[in-house]
């Protein structure tokens, strides 16, 4: 399974964030418009950081927001919110965040060729520093572009 | 040789570092399992294992183990994984 289309509607380009969870929601506000997931998602996305951490945050400037498979989950998703101002999520390395991918996925065990795509992207260290200097959704868009 | 890697839920960010570890093992040249687990899981996982992989946030709650427990700051940093594993695994 190759990565999803990562449609115009499902990139937000400088969002203004207080917070981290004001900074997941706007990465679940594109999975909602761009017809990934439902609000639910977004709230489940959010449990998962106030379980376990901020884990989630993999790489210097960069949140891979996500939750379990689920019924909120309306088809396999990927979207892409960049911040105005980066926001702390509490790592103690990767701090502050102002790139999230965020990732609704129908079922775990055919996510894997997905999730390879996406390390294809970011092994490259030059992909986080130009997502967060991006200055428009096509640009993002041809980023992840096969 | 089995190494481990964990995240909170078991999917996404464990399936990053899974392809990721999977290349630092080809680049040293060393065979082993890579299998992603959850942090309900990962006593059980772990078991057979001769390393851990996860991030600083989640090492904590794996708790008793025997498995060298290594802390990975960026997932995508092939290299990091590489030095780390070639410490952990002696090679």
């Amino acid at each position: 399974m190759p990565l999803p289309h990562l449609p115009l509607d499902a990139i937000t380009i400088g969002a203004h964030a207080d917070d981290w969870p004001a900074a997941i929601t706007a990465a679940g506000d594109a999975l909602v418009r761009s017809g990934a997931a439902t609000s639910a998602y977004t709230e489940r996305m959010i449990a998962v950081i106030r379980e376990f951490g901020a884990y989630i945050v993999i790489a210097p400037g960069l949140a891979l927001a996500h939750a379990r498979p689920g019924a909120d989950v309306l088809t396999d998703g990927l979207c892409v919110v960049t911040l105005a101002e980066p926001v702390s999520f509490g790592h103690p390395h990767n701090d502050p965040v102002s790139v999230i991918v965020g990732l609704a996925v129908t079922g775990a065990d055919d996510h894997l060729q997905f999730v390879a795509e996406l390390a294809n992207v970011f092994n490259d260290p030059k992909v986080i520093p130009a997502l967060a200097g991006a200055t428009s959704a096509e640009f993002v868009q041809s980023v992840f572009a096969p | 040789m089995k190494i481990v890697v964990m995240c909170g839920i078991g999917l996404g960010t464990s399936a990053i570092l899974k392809v990721n570890a999977e290349r630092a093992l080809e680049r040293l040249d060393i065979e082993a399992s890579v299998q992603a687990t959850d942090v309900a899981g990962v006593r059980a996982a772990a078991a057979d294992a001769q390393v851990i992989l996860t991030s600083s946030e989640l090492a904590p709650v794996i708790g008793k183990t025997n498995a060298d427990v290594i802390v990975i700051n960026n997932y995508f940093d092939v290299d990091e994984l590489v030095a780390k594993l070639e410490i952990a695994l002696g090679s």
